[in-house]
Parts: structure tokens; sequence; C-alpha cells
């Protein structure tokens, strides 16, 4: 007889010199381990730890199967009713036993105990319990069951509106719940790559290597994904014989010459978790879950997107629980779970074990505990009659078998003590301490159903089957309803040749395995209609009474059931539950499953961690990072810099013993106005425009024309969108006949060239124009401020005439620098003073930096950073983004004058609509504070004085605000109701965000040298 | 999920933009046109606003900037999202034609 090692001494061993050894290399502690048999490798013992308490498993164990094998009953606490839970599956779709796993920063909440590999030194704790699992004060909760019906949110709490906030939802919250998260940042990372494939197959049981290896011979480029971490499915757990040999021979030829084949690639520990358009999967490997934390270099997480023209999903099926009263007790179990247990890992999950089974398959695992030595306390099968199958079995370990339904479990914390079962009108008590129960089996048709295909109901394997697929999916084998071991060698192999056939592929497929067909009977039984609390949704602790109050209720759909009662919404997505649920519902409306239809899934299939969705796009990493060509310059002299976009720029440069930003700022501007300064603007966008037509084309881009502007001049342009409402702003020049150079605001840079790439080519293909993107090629710096031409002479070849008269205002030209290099050089000012801006190559910046700093040393030049720049165009009423915000036309930013009357343009009939014209309009104007202390900040609302602020009486908002050094006090830009007319009224002037409330003036919005002279000198 | 681009072959999704329906055709009215200005502005008007709703196959703007910047026509089914067919716009590829003679 096999060893059920129940009776040999527990917790230590001796060795062969004759001392104690402590817990570590046997399995003699571990009271459920069966002495041979299973996939464990027993030369490899690990330990670990739950709640504390340390025990040993082997390698290939999961935590499940360990704490099995250590006759641990008790995992978990239920999500409202804290009731004690168990493990209940042996899969993914394990709904109980959800652990926390590991300590510190690497704690992972929600874990299935089930898919997690043992590995040494694992340490795992339960969850939503307090102070400990087998003493949980929450488990009150289970004596207020009452308000914890379905619906319970939307009941009890309703009034008053804010006790739900401030002490329900808080409380419940508490109350109810999953494990906790770290609340540390995750020490580890994350990738993402790519995989491409003629051929996707999902999962790795017979179906799905009969199609892979179809596909593979064929020649097709494979991918075969598994989400367990070992290759063979249900194959590792029901055994059974294919092509005359045993199923894991079988498995092992089959693996090899998988493994042979170039073509296929194999990917264990990879849960496919989408579908998405155009056959792209997404599949999360779990790369380093099964050690204590990944080696140095390694990810513990990969997300991959498989790009494929076919796949074929071989998902499997489901088992289903029966409902009935204490069915949610530990040591009530799945029976093919109790199957995996005993044969894959050798853990035998009760000493004395009763099956209740309404189908054949259920009486596989009667054969499995009876084969490994174990002990049957009862089979008990509604059908009332052993299958045939079975009968020398039973007869020959002389069987137990009851034709009735188990209408009560009786036990503890520890798990399962007796079972009532009920025959006809009489009822009697079985003492065991595992349950393995079998309602049937769901096939597994979630990865069918993403793309809204509807599951159809079949009657004869009671179950529903995959409706209409996504393009280029085809389900095989048990996920499409082909439950026999048979059908899915046979329709797996089929697939694969299919798919591979259909992808070009021209090889030989080869011949089917085969193996004897086993029938597959079922007589539905979803629920024993007994008194006492009898769990459908497991992980959400929905019972069948929350069922058929929701259906009393009204809420009989089964997308209403779902939301009302939260069926099927916990993590595991209701994959054992839904379709009870359902069915229960039919029955109590009257109508059949098929007429009451099921709710459908939705990515992910398995829980992803949000990490792996992030990758490496985290922190610093977040997105990329543009530089400027100067960064490095300006990173050394200590620049503080800004995120724009993606560009970095340099926001302000602090000298020694600024303490503060406004300090800096203020010493940059003034350094300008009074001297000269230079700023890095190469993260305007500029566009090369060239062609004959390229006058014509912004001509009909901007409202203003440029087709006469003189070569070697600059002008001003402003763009509207279709609909009339500005889009963007900028200089132009015109370097030669044919040759334009447009610029954009840092932010619309993009949008912009493909607006004008649109406008090109979709719009007008007939003009001979050229565009292309310069903003990286050029290194641009603005020199500006009274001292700017002393700075040029020293920095351009003495042959160069930079005066006044030589190079005017908005000029352009290219110049030969002092050294020999060329360089373009505008004649165009941001900031109002007298400023030129000077362009090079962008390899050239940073040399560039450096040079305009040594030829104004002797003028005391300072670089000034964003926020400078920012003050003085507000003092100098330039508009910018916070002006242009996409509600703005040309007339209310002050422009409207620019629009020519001469030609068309995009934006020009749009712009002329009644309300774009209207005359209340609100207008940029300036805004001073009365006290000239104020502090202004952007978005203060502006209303009339002396009324009330409201709704009503809004007329406007702070725009962008700064504090002029010129003027010494505090400015904005505000966008005011008929503003224009308003020049020196009085206005309140509301922040009720930052609760203030003061006067202030309207005024021109050119704060500084309203005529322009000093721009012009 | 890819879209094959005429100048850059099948590409990843990400690297295209969508504008959406390609009929609509621009209507072009000069300063001095002799239409009215109410006729002149449902027009545009209509341009400007007025798509419709399409649930199957349609005709549609995509922009492959992050590739060739080329605007592209696409044949597609705004329910299952397949691509019938890609072309380039009246005017795409010109600016390559023009580069490659310089
Ligand atoms: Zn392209």
């Amino acid at each position: 007889m096999s060893g059920y090692t129940e009776t040999q001494p527990l917790g230590r061993t001796a060795t062969a010199d004759g001392r104690a050894s402590p817990d570590r290399s046997s399995a003699a502690n571990q009271s459920h381990r069966l002495a041979n048999g299973g996939l464990i490798d027993r030369q490899a013992p690990l330990q670990f730890s739950f709640d504390g308490k340390s025990m040993s498993g082997f390698a290939g164990d999961t935590l499940a199967s360990a704490l099995v094998a250590n006759g641990v009953k008790l995992v978990a606490r239920s999500f409202k009713y804290h009731r004690p839970r168990g493990i209940m599956t042996a899969g993914s779709e394990e709904p109980s036993a959800l652990v926390e796993m590991r300590t510190g920063a690497r704690k992972e909440a929600n874990t299935r105990a089930t898919t997690q590999e043992l590995y040494d030194g694992l340490v795992a704790s339960s969850q939503n319990r307090w102070p400990s699992l087998r003493r949980d004060f929450m488990a009150v909760n289970s004596l207020l069951s009452p308000i914890f019906v379905a619906g319970f949110y939307y009941k009890t709490f309703m009034w008053p509106a804010k006790f739900w906030e401030k002490l329900y939802e808080p409380a419940i919250r508490r109350a109810a719940g999953l494990g906790e998260t770290a609340h540390l940042p995750d020490p580890d990372h994350y990738d993402k790559a790519w995989a491409h494939c003629d051929v996707l197959v999902v999962g790795s049981g017979a179906t799905g290597l009969s199609a892979a290896l179809a596909a593979g011979r064929a020649g097709a480029r494979v991918i075969l994904c598994e989400e367990d971490s070992h290759i063979g499915g249900r194959l590792l757990s029901d055994g059974g014989e294919i092509d005359g040999m045993p199923a894991l021979d079988w498995l092992r030829r089959v693996t090899d010459e998988l493994a042979s084949l170039p073509n296929v690639r194999i990917m264990a520990r990879t849960a496919v978790f989408g579908v998405y358009d155009g056959g792209d999967f997404g599949a999360l490997e779990r790369v380093n879950d099964h050690v204590p934390q990944p080696a140095e270099h390694q990810v513990r997480q990969r997300l991959w997107r498989i790009a494929t023209r076919r796949s074929v999903v071989g998902a499997g099926a489901i088992e289903r629980p029966i409902v009935f009263p204490g069915n949610d007790r530990p040591g009530v179990m799945m029976a093919a779970a109790v199957r995996t247990y005993i044969n894959r890992f050798a853990a035998m999950p009760g000493k004395r074990i009763a099956v209740f089974t309404n189908n054949d398959d259920g009486w596989r695992t009667v054969e499995a505990v009876v084969r490994a030595g174990g002990e049957i306390a009862a089979v008990i099968d509604p059908r009332g009659k052993v299958p045939a199958a079975y009968r020398a079995l039973a007869d020959r370990s002389g069987l137990r078998v009851l034709p009735g339904q188990v209408v009560d479990v009786k036990g503890g914390v520890d798990g399962v003590r007796s079972i009532t079962v009920a025959t006809g009108s009489s009822t009697q008590n079985i003492d065991t301490d595992c349950l393995a129960a079998s309602g049937g089996w769901n096939p597994n048709v979630a990865l069918s159903s993403f793309h809204r295909g509807r599951p159809t109901w079949r009657e004869d394997i009671a179950a529903f089957v995959p409706g209409v697929s996504p393009p280029g999916m085809i389900m095989a084998g048990a996920a499409n309803g082909d439950l026999s071991l048979d059908a899915c060698l046979r329709t797996g192999h089929a697939a694969g040749a299919m798919a591979a056939a259909e992808t070009g592929a021209k090889g030989k497929s080869g011949n089917a395995a085969k193996a004897a067909d086993e029938a597959f009977a079922i007589q539905p039984l979803w629920q024993v209609k007994a008194k006492g609390k009898a769990f459908v949704d497991f992980q959400h602790d929905v019972t069948a009474s929350d069922v058929t109050l929701a259906q009393r209720e009204g809420f009989e759909s089964v997308e209403h059931l779902k939301r009302y009662t939260t069926l099927g919404m916990a993590t595991d997505q209701g994959k054992n539950s839904n379709v009870t649920g359902l069915a229960i519902m039919a029955d109590a409306r009257g109508r059949s499953i098929a007429e009451t239809g099921t709710t459908i899934y939705r990515p992910p299939y398995a829980p992803v961690a949000i990490g792996a969705l992030a990758g490496h796009h985290r922190d610093q990493n977040f997105h990329a990072w543009r530089l400027t060509p100067s960064h490095h310059w300006a990173a050394e002299r200590g620049a503080v810099f800004v995120d724009t976009g993606l560009w970095k720029r340099a926001q302000w440069f602090p000298l020694a013993g600024e303490t503060d930003w406004l300090q800096s700022v203020k010493r940059e501007v003034l350094a300008v106005r009074n001297g000269v300064g230079f700023c890095d603007v190469s993260t305007l966008g500029k566009v090369d425009v060239r062609g004959a037509d390229a006058g014509t084309f912004l001509d009909r881009v901007y409202i203003n024309g440029f087709s006469k502007l003189a070569v070697g001049k600059a002008r001003y342009g402003l763009m509207l969108r279709e609909d009339g409402i500005v889009m963007d702003d900028g200089t132009t020049s015109r370097l030669a006949e044919d040759h334009y150079l447009t610029t954009t605001t840092t932010a619309k840079a993009g949008p912009v060239t493909q607006h004008l790439e649109f406008c090109r080519q979709v719009l007008w293909p007939e003009l001979d124009v050229q565009l292309s993107s310069a903003t990286d090629q050029w290194a641009q710096f603005s020199i500006a401020g009274p001292r700017t031409r002393d700075l040029l002479i020293n920095l351009v070849d003495p042959s160069e005439d930079v005066s006044n008269e030589g190079f005017p205002f908005m000029g352009v030209r290219e110049v030969m620098l002092r050294g020999g290099m060329k360089a373009r050089l505008f004649r165009i000012s941001f900031s109002g003073e007298m400023a030129f801006e000077i362009a090079v190559p962008a390899r050239y910046g940073e040399a560039m930096a450096r040079n305009i700093m040594k030829a104004g040393e002797p003028f005391g030049v300072v670089p000034y950073g964003t926020e400078a720049l920012g003050v003085m165009r507000i003092e100098k009423g330039h508009v910018a983004g916070p002006e242009l915000n996409g509600m703005t036309t040309a007339s209310d930013l002050g422009l409207g004058g620019m629009a020519s009357k001469k030609k068309d343009f995009i934006g020009r009939i749009m712009a002329g609509r009644e309300a774009l014209m209207a005359p209340d309009r609100q207008v940029v104007v300036g805004i001073k504070p009365v006290d000239k202390a104020r502090r202004l900040r952007s978005g203060a609302h502006v209303v009339p004085k002396g009324a009330i602020p409201g709704p009503e009486t809004d007329q406007g908002y702070l725009t962008s605000v700064c504090f002029s050094p010129v003027l010494d006090h505090w400015i904005a830009l505000a966008l005011v109701e008929r503003g224009r007319e308003r020049i020196g009224e009085i206005v309140r002037i509301c922040d009720p965000l930052r609760n203030e409330d003061y006067e202030a003036e309207i005024c021109s919005p050119v704060f500084y040298d309203p005529e322009g002279g000093r721009q012009r000198a | 999920m890819r879209i094959a681009c005429p100048f850059c072959g099948e590409r990843d999704s990400s690297e295209f933009s969508y504008l959406g329906d390609a009929s609509p055709k621009r209507p072009n009215f000069a300063v001095d046109s002799p239409n009215s200005p109410a006729e002149i502005e449902d027009a545009v008007f209509d341009y400007v606003y007025l798509r419709a709703n399409v649930a199957g196959d349609m005709r549609e703007y995509w922009y492959h900037g992050g590739g060739c910047r080329s605007w592209l026509i696409a044949e597609r089914n705004t329910v299952t999202h397949e691509f019938k067919s890609v072309t380039a716009a009246p005017g795409a590829g010109a600016a390559l034609a023009g580069q490659a003679g310089e």
C-alpha cells in the first residue's frame, strides 16, 4: 500500500548520525504527504512559513499543495463575512486561498496560493483577519449578515449621503476586504516585450500540445503559452493513456519534439490575459515570482504583446461547485483539485474523503483517492447509480455510495468534520475531513468572449460553449466543450493544422494522437435546496439567497444580477461562480438557462500588476526626456529644470546666496532689461517650408500674408483651426524666394506639423511645397537686452554689420561667426528688448552657449530661464499658451487686425460667426492690483466691483501672472468680458480656491515700453 | 493592431493618429466669392462639424506621425476595426520624391 504518512512521527526525524535534525529535508513532518508519486522533487526540500509557522515542502509544490501536504486547512477569511476559508481549487481560478506574499516593499496582496510556486524561504501570510486567522473578531460580520445582503451598498447606506462618505464606507472598507498593499515603492523591475508568430497556442494540455505540434510540424511559427510552471495542463493531474503509452510519457515525447522544432517557442509561467484588435494578445510572464527576489539585472515579470495571425485556444475547462449549505468550509474542495493534489503533488487533502458529484468526472477523483491508498468516506451521486465505468471500483473497494445530496457541512475553523446527506426523506451524518465536490465543467470561454462573442448553451454537457470568437481564433478541446481526452487530442490537432495552413504553412501536420474516449455524463445539479448559507461566489461572499433576493427585487437580467449582488466582480472574475449564479437565477425565474443567457468576460483574464503594465516607464523613466542642446552646460551652472512636455528646460539659474526662485528670476529679468541676457529657445518648433508655392501655402494657413514678405525678413503669424479658434502663433522668416522657416510654440510643434502636412497632402496636393521638421536640427538662443549688439560684435565675424541700419528689426540672414562657422541670425524679440536669436546646428549648441557667455562677459551677460522669459512676455503683453487656450479668437487676443481681407485662409469663415464676433466676448487685458503689495494668482475670477461672485457675475479670469521687476508689483494678463472698453475700471478679483478677494484695475496688456522703441533700438 | 502604411509597410497602430471621416470635401470660397454669406457659412459649417456616425466600413484619415509623416486614407470597419485598405493621400510622398530628386 502506498504510503499515506499520517502514522509517521511528526516534526523530527533522525539523521544518519543519530542526531535529531530540525524540520529540513524530510517529508516526515508533512502530515498529508504521500510517500510516493507526484511530480515533486523529494531530493529538493524547501522551507517556508505561513502566518509565522515554519513548514516544509518540495520543489514542484505550489504554496497550496505544500499547505495541503502539511495538513493546513484554514488559509483565509472571506471578504464580507470573514468566514474561515481553505483551498478550493488547484489552479488560477482559485477564489478563496488568497494570501499576502513576502514582506516589506515586496509584499503582494491577493496572491493565489494555488498558482504561487513554492521556493525556499517563502514567507506568506493570511489576510483580512484581526487579530489572527483563527480568532478573527471581524467574523462578527457574519452575525450582521442581514445587512450585508445583495444590494446592501444601495439600500442600507443610502441616507444621509454624508454619512456614507465619512462613516459607512470607511467602516465597510475596514471590515470587508482582501489583502493590503506594501505602501512602499516596488523595488523590482518589470519588462515589456513584443513577440510575433503565425499561430499562438494558449494552454499546454492535450489540446494545446496537439495544436502546437500540428502547427509546428507544418512549419508555422508557433508560440505556446502556459500559465503554469509545468507544461501539460490536466495531463499532469489526470494521467491516462495516449497512443498506447502513459500520458506523462506522451507528454515528454511531445515536449521533446516541440523543443526540437526551431519554429516553436514554448513559454511557461506565461498567462495570456487579453485579446486585442488585429490578433494582438497580452500575456504576463512571471519570470521571477518563483524565487525570493529576482537576481540582479533580472525582472520580476514581463508583459508580452504577441502579434499573431491565428490563435488556437486550448484553455481547458473549469470545474464548477455545487451550491449547498456550508459549501465554503475549509476542506470542501473541487473534486478535480483533490485529484491534482494527489496525482501531481502527492498530497492527500483528507484522511477520510467524501465525494459529491453529479457527473462521471467526479468518479475519477474517487479512483485517484483509492489508488493512492486514501480512504473514501462515501460517494454521494444524486443520479442514484454508479456509472458503468466505475462499478468494478465501487465493488472492489466496497464504496459507500449514496444516491442523494449533501444538505449540510459541519465543522469549525479547522475545517470539515462531518456532512449531512439527504437520501430521499432520510438523512445521515458522515464523518469526513474533506469533501470533494463536482457540479460539472464550464468550458473556459473567456478569451473567446473578449470581443463580445456571447457564449451559447449546450444542453448535453450542461454548459456554455464559445459563441463567435475574435477573428483568427479557433477554440478547441475542453474550452470548446469537447471534454474527453480523445476529443481534445483530435480537435487540438485539427485546429493547429488548420491555423497553420491558413497562414500559408505547407508542411505535413501528421496524425492526431489517440486516447480511449471516455464518455462524459452529467445530470445538472446547481443548488441543493436546504437551509443555511450556501455560497455561489466565494470571493465576494455572494450566497444563493442573494441571487434569489435579487430576482424578487426585480434585478432579473444577468447584467443586473451581477451588479446588484457583485457576483463575479471579485479578482477571480467569477471563473467558477458566474454560470452557477445565473443557473440559480434561471431557476428562480422559471426560465431555461439558455433563455436567461450569460454575461461575458473582459480582460485581463488573470490579474496583471500595474507594475507590469508600466514596465520601465516609472520614476525618471516615466516618459522620454528631450534635452535642449545647451542642457549639460545649464546643468553645470546649477540650473533648475522644468518639464515642458517631454522637454527639460532651464527654469532659472540660481546664484550662490539666492534662496528664493523669485530672487533669481528678478535678477535675471533686470539683467536683461538693463544689460544683456540669453536663453535657449531651441524647443520652439521649426518647420522648413520650401517650394515655388511656399508663400501661397503660408498665406492659406496663416491669417496674415507671407507671400509678399521680403527675403531676409521675419514676420509674426497667427494660424486658426478650421473652426475659427486660434491654433498657434510664431514667427516665420523668408530665407530665400522659395524657402521659409516657420516656428511654432514648444507645445504645438507636433500638432502644427501634423496640421500643415494635412493641408499640404490632403487639402492642396497641387501646391509645389515641401515641409520638413527642423526642431531638433537647430540650437537657437535668444540674446536680449540693450547690450545685445555689443555681445554680438564679439561673436560674429568683424565683416558682419549688426548695426540697426545693417540689421534692422525683423531682419534675418545667415552670418559668419568668429572662427568661421555659419549661423542664422534673426532680429526678433519676445522680451521687448533689443534682441536677436542666433541658430547653429544642434550639435554646436553647448559650445554656442559657452561662446555667448564668453562674448558677453565684458557686459555682464546673464543666462536666463523660462521663468524670466515668461515674466518679460507678460510685461510686454505677448500672449502665450494660457491665452491661446483653444477657446480664443484672434480678436479676443487683440490680434484681429492681423487678419488679411484680401485672401482666404483656414478658419476665416468660421471665425466670422456671430458668437465669435460678439462684442461681449472675453478679451485679453492687463490687470494690476489696487494694493500694490498684493500677490496675484492665475485662475482667480474677475467680477464687477460690488457684485456677488457667482456664475452669473463671472466676467473672466487671470490667465498669466508674474511679479514685474520693472514695475515692482504683481501684474497679470486676463481674459475679461468687454475688457478693452473697460480700461481703468476697478474690478473685484475672487479666488475661492485660495480664499482671496481683492480689487484690481483693468489696464492695457502692454505694461512695458508700449511704444516698442526698445526692441527697435 | 498593425496598419499597413503604403510607404513603411505594416507598423504598430501606436505610430499612427486618427483624424476621422475622409468623405467631407473642404469647400473653397475666395474672399470675393459670389455666394451668399449664409450659403458659405452653411457649407463650411457642414465640413467642419457634421459627420455621419458610421457603424461599418468608413473611409478615414490617418497620419503616420511616428513614421513617414504621410497622411493616409484607410477603409476601416468601425465595428470590427478591420482595415480593408490603406492608401496615400493625394499629396503624400511628394516630399519624399522631392528630396530624392534634390
Ligand atoms: Zn509611413
